[in-house]
């Protein structure tokens, strides 16, 4: 092989490398870029009135307050449903699970489920929860829609959390006389602990952020004050910024709301997809030791 | 006995609600044919797939599908245009290239956009992509399908990266070394050996990432201009799918013919992302993974 | 864990429900057209009335009376009268929805300032929105493209000019379709081949107002009749309001109310 074609060969690997790095790179800038926007132009927006305060003159002035509790008590409800039915799914499949047609008919409805998209998440809530039982557009409606859609993803992440504790737990435990479900209640749940919390944690942030399965659902245009029942329809940030930048009464004298709505709710679920990361990373650096 | 009577109970009960997801799956299902199912009392099957027009709210209304669809998927291929190459060679620079270290930085950014609410992208492209798309190519809106397709691409390109990055990865060294000992570069060693090898992952994530891309709601319901015609440029407006159903379910009266028509489109939306994930799904078993029978 | 979770939830809901308890509460649904008007008077209502919590949403005005019909609203907004097939069902449930007209509104249709074009008749318009006249210069203009600007079928200012302009005809599929009137001021004030159509309250000095056969798009010539765009809007209850409900409705229908009206870019009825 003579050196020419070898210069050649790594120079031409040198150029296609770094337009991969560019492709990175570029991912990043564009994230940047959008946080960027959002930052600069809302900053001025977030006060703490904006944060503690109703909106006021038809949401072009005053703050997002019912949004930020319609919000986290969406969250509510989607976890206190999703949690419980996501961990013990994924117990299901972890621990007691045979390979077979049924867990591969399993794995198949959860794989689909986590592709359904969002809006017609949206149509079966309305057609399920509102209409049929009866709920009507409220909390509960929303929060129940929501939970089925994070539902996948709080199965995955706690079985990956369960698949990380060593079978030499479960094995110590069955060997000193505990039956399988002890052994998973008081061994395998507690270690798995805080990979099924960066689950828990990575669905709510995804429920946050949703839009579309909420907007006939749990969302409403307007509802300054606290709701006082789960039967309640709630004003949400997702829902708030859609209303704010497509159906307001002057778009553009609200762009500084919209913003600043929008950085709250980026700061939201990226605070939470940020400490789940850092739980992960704590975890699988314990887990290597 | 009784313990092993009560070990019976708790491994049933687990079952039944790890069965909940495909009940759910299946419900979800049996509501869309339930609700959208009526809506052929008043069109063929034929009218709604190749009609040409949608007027739902017209006294004589018209529930032609054919121009959603052409937008939904004209927007998705315009969106895998740019993501493909970007999510995969993003992947590759992960997994192969950049040092650990950075990769552990960068890895966390492909999440974050993961995260970015749709909501918030359909935002950024209305307020900031188009009014300077309406100013470096002189149209009339900037809300069009291009804007719509370059928003959809950053959506789809997190999920694409993050699926060819883990088959990538796994591929097990010794194939690579392999390569390497016969005087292949590294270059050539991820082109005709990684990538090869990992091929159904790439694929498994590429379909992923366009069934999000045509499942995607705000963003496209923001941005992509709304009307519902079949696209002659890339800067004419579309309708989507998940678009049309967002916008006009709030004016539909409950079981109406154009309810009825909404929900048969969230059909039409369900019936092509559950191929895509079956398709997805079935790559995945079907070619495992090279180097999945090493470990 | 769980018992603290379900306790703090618990807790929360009880405090949220003891501090309202006092409170009167009213649902207002339906028309997005409406909304505006609900919204500003809602607020108004609650800064006078402290204790009473109103809840609005959108839905249209078809869902606006059947929520009056379900009993799930206790006002419903619409912007238009009730249709005999809602009648009837209502009365099958024993519910008799009593109309109460809140406002006019005006639509007039818009161009960018740089045109030449100051008049158009209802044909004409209807034609641009056909697809028959497609350049400016056929209807007096310079030469040159119309680009044309309409708004999402689901919404009440479509209705309106569909069935006042268009004679229930079709726009051509081609039209932009834009979710709201303010964004509609935005493409065409960008736009210098645009037309497109928005409520009385949404003109501003970007964009120019055509007169229509010649009558100018204005509160007094939508009072007296002669602009051709108009239509009211409603607001639907079960029966005769009673207690919160009426106050409500009265205080929409009060001098003050009105007022709010027209600053949501509506006309009042007196």
């Amino acid at each position: 092989m003579s050196q020419k074609i070898s210069w050649r060969r790594t120079n031409f690997q040198k150029i296609i490398f770094s337009s991969f790095s560019a492709s990175a790179v570029l991912n990043g800038a564009i994230l940047i870029l959008i946080v960027y926007f959002l930052v600069s132009n809302g900053i001025e927006a977030i006060s703490f009135d904006f944060l503690t305060k109703p909106p006021i003159d038809s949401m072009t002035r005053g703050g997002i307050l019912p949004c930020i509790v319609g919000t986290s008590l969406l969250c509510a409800v989607t976890i206190i449903t999703a949690l419980p039915i996501g961990v013990a799914s994924a117990i299901y499949l972890n621990e007691y699970a045979t390979k077979g047609k049924l867990v591969r008919i399993i794995r198949m409805g959860i794989n689909n489920l986590a592709g359904v998209p969002s809006i017609v998440f949206g149509l079966f809530g309305l057609a399920f929860f509102c209409i049929i039982l009866k709920i009507g557009v409220s909390l509960l409606a929303g929060g129940l829609t929501l939970a089925i859609m994070t539902l996948p993803v709080i199965i995955a992440s706690s079985e990956e959390a369960l698949k990380s504790v060593s079978d030499t737990y479960r094995e110590a435990s069955l060997a000193m006389g505990a039956t399988k479900w002890q052994t998973i209640y008081k061994v395998i749940l507690p270690a798995a602990f805080p990979g099924i919390i960066t689950g828990a944690i990575l669905g709510l942030s995804r429920a946050a952020g949703e839009t579309a399965p909420i907007m006939y659902t749990g969302a409403v245009f307007f509802s300054p004050m606290m709701p006082s029942s789960p039967f309640d329809a709630v004003m949400a940030l997702p829902y708030h910024i859609y209303v704010l930048a497509t159906a307001g009464t002057n778009i553009e004298a609200t762009r500084h709301l919209q913003y600043g709505t929008a950085l709250v709710l980026i700061a939201l679920v990226f605070g939470m997809n940020l400490i789940a990361i850092i739980i992960r990373s704590r975890v699988r650096k314990k887990m290597k030791i | 006995m009784s313990q092993f009577n009560t070990e019976k109970g708790v491994q049933s009960i687990f079952l039944l609600i790890a069965l909940m997801s495909i009940t759910l799956l299946f419900l979800i299902m049996v509501f869309l044919f339930l609700e959208g199912l009526p809506i052929f009392h008043h069109v063929s099957v034929k009218e709604f797939i190749f009609g040409q027009y949608w007027y739902p709210t017209d006294d004589d209304p018209a529930f032609g599908v054919f121009p959603l669809v052409i937008g939904s998927f004209t927007v998705a291929a315009f969106a895998a245009v740019l993501a493909v190459p970007l999510g995969i060679m993003t992947a590759i620079y992960i997994a192969e290239i950049a040092d650990r270290r950075i990769a552990e930085i960068v890895k966390p950014i492909v999440e974050l956009m993961a995260s970015m609410p749709s909501v918030v992208i359909g935002f950024f492209g209305m307020v900031v992509v188009s009014p300077f798309l309406q100013q470096t190519f002189n149209i009339p809106v900037g809300l069009n399908l291009f804007n719509a397709g370059l928003m959809l691409a950053f959506m789809a390109i997190p999920t694409i990266c993050s699926i060819s990055e883990d088959a990538i990865f796994s591929v097990p060294s010794a194939i690579k070394e392999g390569s390497y000992a016969l005087g292949a570069t590294h270059l050539e060693t991820i082109i005709k050996i990684t990538i090869p090898a990992s091929l159904s992952g790439i694929s498994t994530g590429v379909i992923l990432g366009l069934s999000r891309a045509i499942g995607e709601t705000m963003v496209v319901l923001m941005v992509a201009g709304g009307a519902a015609i079949i696209p002659e440029s890339l800067f004419d407006p579309v309708r989507p799918m998940p678009s049309t159903i967002a916008a006009e379910m709030g004016e539909a009266p409950y079981h109406s013919e154009h309810y009825y028509a909404l929900f048969a489109v969230g059909i039409t939306l369900f019936a092509f992302t559950f191929l895509f994930n079956l398709a997805a799904d079935y790559i995945s078993y079907k070619y495992k993974q090279a180097g999945e029978g090493y470990s | 864990m769980k018992h603290l979770i379900k306790s703090i939830i618990y807790l929360l809901f009880t405090a949220i429900t003891a501090s309202s308890l006092m409170a009167g509460e009213l649902t207002l649904k339906g028309s997005t057209t409406v909304l505006p008007i609900a919204q500003k008077c809602a607020e108004a209502y609650m800064a006078e009335n402290p204790d009473v919590k109103i809840t609005l949403s959108g839905g249209g005005s078809g869902n606006g009376i059947k929520a009056i019909i379900d009993g799930t609203a206790d006002i419903g907004n619409s912007s238009r009268f009730i249709k005999g097939k809602e009648v009837k069902l209502a009365q099958s449930k024993d519910i008799y929805p009593v109309p109460f007209r809140i406002a006019l509104d005006c639509i007039a249709p818009v161009v960018h300032p740089s045109s030449k074009v100051s008049n158009l008749t209802m044909d004409q318009l209807k034609n641009i929105y056909l697809g028959n006249i497609t350049n400016w210069k056929d209807v007096g203009g310079k030469d040159g493209k119309i680009v044309v600007i309409s708004r999402d079928s689901s919404s009440g200012t479509f209705e309106v000019w569909k069935k006042l302009v268009m004679h229930k005809k079709r726009v051509i599929p081609r039209a932009l379709t834009i979710p709201s009137n303010g964004a509609i001021v935005q493409a065409v004030a960008k736009t210098p081949n645009a037309i497109g159509y928005v409520g009385l309250g949404y003109l501003t000095k970007d964009i120019k107002a055509v007169l229509v056969n010649n009558v100018k798009p204005s509160e007094k010539n939508t009072l007296n009749g002669s602009f051709p765009i108009t239509r009211p809007m409603f607001m639907f209850t079960n029966n005769w309001p009673e207690g919160e409900t009426m106050s409500f409705i009265a205080f929409v229908l009060s001098k003050k109310g009105q007022a709010l009206v027209s600053e949501a870019g509506s006309i009042p009825i007196f």
